[in-house]
């Protein structure tokens, strides 16, 4: 179970990013941190966002046209 | 606030004011400032209107071959001899607000908002401001004024220099 959940389901690039950013904010390094997202480009959107960032996405996933990704707040 | 653990930093001249031109620099400042870049904007010509408190934006077809409306599942372009007709322009602004909407695409005020929260640097073009008459006051809190010289020295700092 993730330590926050951000439901960004129906925004479009780059408000997923955006929001994520926001929300690893209030979650304390070494936490978890689970987006939701419809948008296709979110896939390697946070890919990148993590490795340019230090994050680490520990997990990312497809159901159904929603897409989950796990952050690691490390940095 | 931007994180500043990545040292990378970006800068955008920002030269185009209409709504569908608003968008390039806006989204791509926002996210550098999301994955902890130092970001700079450089506001000059028409460009500068993105920062005047009160957002009147507006787009044409006009002269925009590759603008593809998405309609009753197809596509339309609007020829330059109808694209010229009153009332076109303010009619594609509100087609083109009604599919930012629907998509979930975030508004230019959103955006901006988002620029100034994550404490990016926005500079108006002194020189424009001069030109078009535009007083400091009708400009967003927070906003710096500067010239070329300002620009060029922000621009010799920074990994990305992006002219939009």
């Amino acid at each position: 179970m993730a330590d926050a959940v951000l439901d960004a389901k129906g925004l479009n690039c780059p408000l997923p990013i955006l929001k994520a950013k926001k929300a690893l904010k209030d979650v304390p390094s070494g936490g978890t941190l689970e987006v939701l997202s419809t948008d296709p480009g979110s896939v390697a959107d946070f890919e990148a966002f993590c490795r340019t960032t230090g994050n680490e996405l520990l997990d990312s996933k497809s159901d159904g046209g929603v897409y989950t990704f796990l952050i690691k707040h490390t940095s | 606030m931007p994180d500043k653990s990545n040292a990378k930093s970006m800068s955008i001249i920002v030269t185009k004011g209409s709504l569908d031109w608003a968008y390039p620099p806006f989204i791509l400042s926002t996210t550098a400032a999301a994955m902890g870049l130092d970001v700079s904007m450089f506001f000059t010509f028409y460009g500068l209107a993105l920062l005047k408190k009160d957002l009147k934006l507006q787009m044409t077809p006009l002269g925009n071959a590759a603008m593809e409306m998405p309609m009753m599942g197809g596509h339309m372009v609007l020829p330059n001899a109808m694209a010229m007709l009153p009332g076109v322009d303010a009619a594609a602004t509100v087609m083109m607000k009604n599919l930012i909407k629907k998509k979930g695409v975030a508004s230019i005020e959103e955006l901006r908002e988002a620029a100034v929260e994550s404490e990016i640097k926005m500079i108006a073009c002194q020189m424009t401001l001069d030109l078009f008459e535009y007083k400091r006051e009708d400009l967003i809190e927070g906003h710096e004024l500067g010239g070329a010289a300002t620009y060029i020295d922000i621009a010799t700092k920074s990994d990305i220099n992006l002219f939009i």
